[in-house]
């Protein structure tokens, strides 16, 4: 069976600022500005890792071989960042593992490799980014936060890649020098028509001619862009239909970048019947055009965490500091409280990355007790054998304690935190995130979620470890 | 079965300074002011001491690790001198080695000694000690407010108390405080304050304001101790001596598995009660003249009276409302201020509170002194109430 998508899953992250009020506050400047609808912003303990890991966490990995992530705002330039995603996804570390950069394209280009791939094993593809924009920036209106993951495989293909065809370019329609915050843009018109409109459709032509197919054989039309009618305009520039145009997602998410593509494609394939075509297309310094046909198994799948639900969850968020704050766009003085110490031994965090990144606590080989962290001595049956492996996190878990603290230092004060019980009767003091005052009770069940522990400002190093979001209460 | 320390070891004398914002003292410089004051009590010469145990917690302010700043503040020359650290319980534990020495026989005389200079950190409240490396990689590092708030949310749902009641009793707390501080010259802040004051004030760590929190001040506080018979000897009739020194130290029942409701603290009733059978306390209700408990946050006042038996479990909102904790109450809590308003500078305030109960016994305690007094009870936690130490010390006089 021909190689294609055996999953897909997508995240957003919970805070979408409300882009009216952004426009308020630069109309003193720029009378002219305005903003519908809203955008999601990446928490300040939100990155491309974190995104990834939510989006990726649901789907099938069991037998993945190998992993690429995709991004332009990866962490770290170099030390691999997909190896960080892998570890809290729980994969194995006999598995190969890239990074995909220099290009919004790198999403569409990493599924691209990962379909083309002669290799038989699944290979997970991500692409996240959570770029900054420069305050009044256009961008800082049109830019998400996000993530899309894919599996790819042979067996349990809900679409199939027919046809393919790239462009290499040197066109230049924004770009960012290492190291630098934020992106430089060209003028938008020329993008839309000399770029988007006429490097696309000739690699249209040359995908279709590929598979077979007609421009009007696309039922679904991805184009990664968010820049209002221009998917209307390629569209029909290349003969597709108005009516498979694919929702572009700026009204409650934003330009999610690397994953925008993906992400767009995600939503598609919620929607596509057997047998109907995608067409997704990423550009940056050319572009890529891939077209898929959804196979009879896509009526047997549903994502855990698909494109329609992640952006129904959004909390609008009015207040602007928070945009500018999370990211470093502003450096406001938290006080000499928020003077701590953040160095981060690597030997530690490499002794403990089962603990720290993969959230395994440790079974008693004698009495079953679990624990965390993993200690030398059992504190039910006092056994000192080695333990076994036991993951926590997607185990059921709810609040045991709870507070908000307003003194110690947070990038989001208060700081939630409080110790938390799992199913298994091991208990762990925990950050609490994205908290909904309402469902922050004694009792409340809490879904755990990979991020940022805190950062090391001064040696330019971010933690990761797990915080629990506290969920509504079924049946309150 | 060990017999225990009760009434092995005699303190002879005690010392402890004006607690606040000391501006114009270091940490080198209170421990003479408490060491001064002991010694003259004590009525002993310098040389007179054999050994010493120093207590301060925190190394980011203070005189710098070890037991050598101590030798050298107090020039306790050629005898040996241990630091000793326990959190917030750091006062007590100086004052176990010492009393330990002393009952084992292997010296005469001791000191115990403790300072803590937290007015040099630059904030308030106080700093977030290092939980080690790999502690640190995963556990939130809240404030000390936030860590006992935490109380309330689990006591809250065990009894289906109103937050709005629970918020009362603990206000009433900290009001009771201010009114006792108001007649205690060394404490650090001897102001009444309003109920609705104490109610409206800030939030620091939900449900806790900032009157529901303790002075974060510097001190120092000494006692030194000897047996019955040298006490004899040196012509002190009646002193006053030790009951009980008892400790219990988190495990990890409280905070890594879900065997405990989060509503009281384990280590409290743990060394309660084998304080309580060493010193021959029977009814805690009725035979404790006084207590000083570790009132770092109201709500620790208020589970730690359950935690001691003075109040019944579930009981201790209905009882603080009542005024049985006041200064004219059935068991007077906190007569000097305690540590929301005498202060808390942490090495100190174990000794801080052995003080208390020390001057009380002797009838020596001014305007705030008690009628009969027989047994004080000394209350001093460290760390957070899922991770911590509590240590019990019981005070009495030798039968």
């Amino acid at each position: 069976m021909a190689r294609g998508i055996t999953s897909y899953g997508t995240y957003i992250p919970r805070i979408r600022i409300d882009r009216g009020a952004i426009a308020a506050m630069h109309k003193w400047a720029f009378p002219n500005a305005r903003g519908k609808g809203a955008r999601a912003l990446a928490n300040w303990d939100e990155d491309t890792i974190t995104m990834s890991v939510e989006a990726a966490r649901a789907l099938p990995l069991e037998n993945i071989s190998s992993i690429a992530f995709a991004s332009t705002t990866a962490p770290y330039a170099d030390l691999q960042n997909a190896t960080l995603v892998a570890a809290p996804l729980g994969l194995d570390s006999n598995i190969g593992s890239a990074d995909f950069s220099g290009s919004l394209r790198a999403g569409g280009s990493a599924l691209l490799g990962a379909l083309e791939s002669a290799k038989k094993g699944d290979a997970l593809v991500i692409a996240s980014d959570a770029r900054r924009a420069k305050p009044a920036s256009a961008q800082e209106m049109s830019f998400g936060a996000g993530a899309a993951a894919f599996t790819v495989g042979n067996d349990n293909v809900i679409a199939r890649l027919i046809g393919s065809a790239s462009r290499t370019m040197p066109f230049v329609d924004h770009y960012r020098t290492n190291g630098q915050p934020y992106d430089y843009q060209w003028e938008e018109r020329w993008i839309r028509n000399e770029g988007f409109g006429k490097i696309i459709p000739p690699a249209v032509e040359s995908a279709l001619a590929e598979s077979g197919l007609k421009a009007g054989d696309i039922n679904h039309f991805c184009l990664a862009t968010t820049m209002r009618g221009l998917a209307a305009t390629i569209a029909k520039k290349c003969g597709v239909d108005g009516e498979a145009l694919t929702d572009d997602l700026s009204a409650n998410c934003g330009d999610t970048g690397t994953a925008h593509g993906l992400m767009m494609l995600a939503a598609a394939l919620e929607k596509a019947q057997p047998g109907e075509r995608i067409m997704l297309i990423t550009f940056g310094a050319g572009c890529d055009v891939m077209i898929f046909e959804a196979t009879e198994e896509i009526g047997n799948y549903r994502s855990a965490s698909p494109a329609s639900a992640q952006l129904a969850r959004g909390e609008v968020e009015s207040n602007y500091g928070k945009l500018l704050s999370f990211h470093g766009e502003l450096d406001l003085d938290w006080g000499m409280r928020s003077e701590l110490n953040e160095k981060i031994p690597q030997t530690q965090q490499y002794r403990a990355s089962d603990q720290l990144a993969s959230f395994v606590g440790g079974k008693c080989t004698d009495c079953g007790s679990v624990q965390f962290p993993q200690l030398g001595k059992c504190i039910d049956c006092g056994s000192m054998e080695p333990t076994t492996p036991h993951n926590l996190s997607n185990e059921a878990a709810s609040v045991a304690s709870y507070t908000g603290d307003w003194l110690q230092y947070s990038p989001a004060p208060p700081l939630y935190f409080g110790l938390v019980n799992f199913k298994s009767g091991v208990r762990l003091l925990m950050e609490y995130v994205d908290v909904d005052p309402d469902n922050l009770k004694v009792g409340a069940p809490l879904r755990m979620v990979y991020r940022i522990k805190s950062i090391d400002n001064d040696r330019h190093n971010s933690r990761y470890f797990w915080k629990a979001v506290p969920m509504a209460s079924k049946g309150a | 079965m060990a017999k225990g320390i009760s009434d092995k070891v005699a303190i002879i004398g005690m010392g402890c300074t004006k607690f606040g914002e000391r501006w114009d003292a270091g940490t080198e410089h209170l421990l003479i002011e408490a060491y001064k004051e002991a010694l003259a009590d004590a009525g002993i010469e310098h040389k007179q001491i054999e050994a010493a145990w120093y207590g301060s917690a925190l190394d980011n302010v203070n005189a710098g690790n070890s037991a050598i700043p101590a030798a050298m503040a107090l020039r306790l020359e050629g005898i040996p001198v241990s630091r000793v650290e326990n959190m917030c319980a750091t006062g007590t534990e100086a004052l176990r080695g010492a009393a330990y020495a002393v009952a084992s026989g292997a010296v005469d005389i001791a000191l115990a000694i403790g300072a803590e200079k937290l007015k040099d950190t630059g904030y308030g409240g106080l700093p977030v000690p290092f939980k080690g490396t790999l502690n640190s990689a995963w556990m939130p590092m809240g404030s000390a407010p936030a860590g006992f708030a935490q109380l309330a949310s689990s006591y809250r749902a065990k009894y289906g108390v109103a937050p709005e009641d629970l918020k009362r009793a603990m206000a009433h707390v900290s009001w009771k405080s201010h009114e006792n501080g108001v007649k205690s010259p060394k404490a650090h802040l001897r102001k009444s304050v309003s109920m609705d004051t104490i109610l409206n004030a800030p939030m620091i760590a939900e449900p806790l304001g900032l009157f529901d929190c303790c002075g974060v001040s510097d001190g120092a506080a000494a006692a030194i101790v000897t047996t019955p018979e040298i006490a004899a000897a040196l012509g002190k009739i009646d002193p006053v001596t030790i009951k009980s020194i008892q400790l219990s130290v988190s495990a990890g029942r409280e905070s890594g598995t879900d065997q405990w409701d989060g509503s009281y603290v384990p280590n409290t009733r743990n060394a309660v009660k084998k304080a309580y059978e060493e010193a021959g306390i029977k009814d805690p209700r009725t035979d404790l003249s006084m207590i000083e408990v570790h009132d770092c946050f109201s709500i620790t006042e208020l589970v730690t009276m359950e935690d001691l038996g003075v109040s019944r479990d579930g009981e201790a909102v209905k009882d603080i409302l009542d005024g049985r904790y006041d200064a004219d109450g059935a068991v007077p809590c906190q007569i000097d201020g305690g540590l929301k308003c005498f202060g808390h500078p942490i090495g100190a305030s174990g000794l801080r509170m052995a003080y208390e109960n020390y001057l009380q016994l002797q009838g020596r305690a001014g305007d705030r002194q008690l009628g009969k007094v027989d047994f004080g009870l000394c209350h001093n936690l460290g760390g957070v109430p899922f991770n911590g130490v509590a240590a019990i010390t019981i005070l009495g006089r030798a039968k």
